[in-house]
């Protein structure tokens, strides 16, 4: 356990740019609120995949399953589901202010719930599966949810739920939005800073380079598993919400579970900024972003080609990530005293 | 769902259309299996691309009958053109992850499968595709079960392929090579196997059997870009249920998925086709995890 040596500054910086980026760029707004999203996707990936060892590939199943949950629970507070359903967005729900904002807090609670408990549920049956198996089984869940969202009538099937109207202007919204998801990015990234810092992390970490041992060591694993995914679970749930919400509608390939695209993103970022690091998602998840939104549309058509490339690049030939990188580069910047008789040994250990 | 289930005892005779086009389809899934089992015993890389290439497989197919190749005799063109291409792949991506951990071939092997299937989107774009036979389909019990000949014909094909691998890694010296890496690479090292090579035929070989595959489902059933996941997870389920290196239950599980496919997409409706698959394979994994649970000394 090392605790986080980042000086304040840059995080004064980071709140300080993340609050005056809207008003600076203002057409850009949802933009960085996704940013900040795609940060929160990395931070919760990387708590179960880099700092647990067990790489999920369907962990954008909570974040589908909080939307739904919070779609469900926002609109059945003013009507009834499977009518409003079946008229097939033909009507939204009109709302003001205090009920629209009263009904997504109470949605984003039971989404977050909800998720914590579906994660409870699915690490029972999940973990017990090791490496690659935990990997393809978890990406079966999320397939095979988004199939069955997609049959399931009373949320709207293949063609979706149309979520309530927002009652003030399109520019009023985005600010909102991004203010919500902002403030639950730093949150997340508060929640994880203090979690890495106490003995759950030494026990997760612990986990990651040794199961076994572990558990011989009297670690309770089966319960710090379930409580890492159950936090991953409980924020990816809210943001799940608030995406629902922001995006106006729910739809199961695109919206709910884009397993091809946020999902794989969260793995393809925390490789990139360097898994079981703290600040690696975060740098990974931004520059991954603001590459894709510049590159994305120069593209036409080859971005996905890209993106194998990328991921194929990263993970055989950079798998370290940019911040295992600099560690590795500079280590006493990182608080990592290097005995020049042992560095050797120390860093094939390390990999 | 129900009035599906009184229908198949009613009208026993549906069931034998039901197995029959189990039996045919899922011959194939052995196929796909088979070479996944071998890349993961001999190399052990799980190749999510698997089903990729068993798309691109059907696409050059289909590609060699637009300029009026049959596919069963464009089949060798497209094993040889698929070998090279695992060849390639091998040299180029996969050789760097054989040591590593297991989840990095499984990613990198998912970055493949990503870029191949982008790639055959943009090359063919995003139709739903199937290679013309020429084949008749036949009735009997009066026209209650229908067969198309050309899916006897890919099963009959089916049983060929398999017998020829089989036999080529009994037999060659090639084969007894990859035998013999697969059981201890340091000790076929010393006894002078180049496993490198081994390695990069085994890849190959695979490209090839899956290209093989590709070709048949082309013709008795559909291709599109974006189908090849269903495949590589079938080829999982298949490979999970089975264990490693069991040929027989490669087989038996393969045949199995193909008729259970069949009957929920009968019972259920056919949108639940995939569903059954991916749900087969959550289903197979927690069965495994309460069979592995058995042998494993639990610390409480």
């Amino acid at each position: 356990m090392r605790s986080d040596q980042t000086p304040w500054w840059v995080y004064v910086l980071l709140l300080v740019g993340g609050i005056i980026a809207p008003l600076v760029f203002p057409a850009y707004t949802t933009q960085i609120a996704f940013l900040w999203l795609m940060i929160l996707f990395a931070l919760t990936w990387d708590l179960v995949g880099g700092q647990m060892g067990y790489n999920s590939l369907g962990n954008i199943f909570f974040f589908g399953a909080g939307m739904y949950i919070s779609a469900v629970v926002q609109i059945g507070m003013f009507t009834d589901v499977g009518t409003y359903t079946s008229a097939r967005g033909g009507e939204q729900l009109v709302l003001g202010y205090w009920d629209y904002f009263s009904s997504m807090f109470v949605g984003s609670i039971a989404a977050a719930l909800g998720c914590v408990i579906f994660a409870i549920i699915l690490g029972w049956v999940m973990f017990g599966l090791r490496g690659p198996y935990f990997a393809i089984g978890t990406l079966g869940i999320a397939l095979s949810a988004r199939e069955l969202a997609g049959t399931w009538e009373w949320i709207g099937g293949g063609s979706g739920i149309a979520m309530p109207v927002y009652p003030g202007y399109p520019d009023e919204k985005s600010l909102v939005f991004y203010a919500l998801i902002f403030v639950l990015a730093i949150l997340t990234f508060i929640c994880v800073r203090w979690l890495y810092s106490t003995r759950f992390a030494l026990a997760i970490n612990a986990i990651r380079d040794d199961e076994v041992k572990a558990e011989a060591m009297g670690i309770h694993t089966w319960r710090h598993k379930t409580f890492a995914w159950a936090v991953s679970a409980f924020f990816l749930g809210i943001s799940g919400a608030l995406f629902g919400n922001l995006t106006g509608f729910v739809e199961p390939l695109e919206v709910a579970f884009p397993t091809i695209t946020f999902g794989i993103f969260m793995v393809v970022m925390s490789l990139l900024g360097g898994k079981g690091t703290l600040w690696g998602p975060v740098i990974g998840a931004t520059v991954f972003h603001i590459v894709k939104e510049v590159t994305w549309t120069y593209l036409l058509g080859w971005q996905w080609v890209a993106l194998g490339l990328l991921i194929i690049i990263n993970v055989v030939f950079f798998q370290q990530g940019i911040m295992g990188w600099m560690q590795q580069k500079w280590p006493e910047r990182f608080g990592v005293r290097v005995d020049k008789r042992m560095s050797k040994e120390a860093r094939e250990g390390s990999t | 769902m129900l009035d599906n289930l009184i229908l198949l005892t009613k009208v026993p005779v549906l069931n034998i259309q039901l197995l029959l086009d189990g039996l045919f389809i899922g011959a194939i899934f052995v196929l796909a299996a088979y070479g996944l089992a071998l890349v993961w015993g001999v190399m052990n890389v799980k190749n999510l691309a698997q089903g990729e290439f068993v798309i691109m497989g059907g696409y050059f197919a289909w590609h060699l009958s637009t300029y009026g190749i049959h596919p069963i005799l464009g089949m060798p063109i497209v094993c040889a053109i698929m070998f090279v291409f695992g060849w390639l792949l091998y040299i180029t991506i996969i050789k760097w992850v054989i040591t590593r951990d297991l989840f990095t071939s499984l990613l990198a092997t998912f970055g493949i499968a990503l870029v191949v299937q982008q790639a055959l989107n943009l090359a063919y774009g995003p139709e739903v595709r199937t290679a013309a036979s020429g084949f008749t389909t036949r009735s009997f019990f009066n026209g209650m079960v229908t067969i198309a000949e050309i899916k006897f014909v890919s099963f009959l094909l089916c049983i060929v392929l398999a017998a020829v691998v089989i036999i080529f890694m009994k037999r060659s010296r090639m084969g007894q090579a990859i035998r013999a890496t697969a059981q201890d690479a340091r000790a076929a090292r010393v006894m002078g196997i180049d496993t490198e090579r081994v390695y990069a035929f085994t890849y190959a070989l695979n490209a090839a059997i899956c290209g093989a595959a590709g070709v048949l489902i082309s013709m008795i059933w559909v291709i599109q870009p974006f189908y090849g996941v269903v495949h590589s997870i079938r080829a999982f389920v298949i490979v999970t249920a089975a264990g490693l290196g069991n040929l027989p239950g490669v087989i038996i599980a393969g045949l199995g998925l193909g008729v259970a496919e069949q009957y929920s997409g009968f019972v259920l409706g056919a949108q639940f086709q995939q569903a059954t698959v991916v749900g087969l394979l959550v289903v197979v994994l927690v069965w495994r995890q309460i069979q592995l649970s058995r042998h494993r000394q639990v610390v409480e």
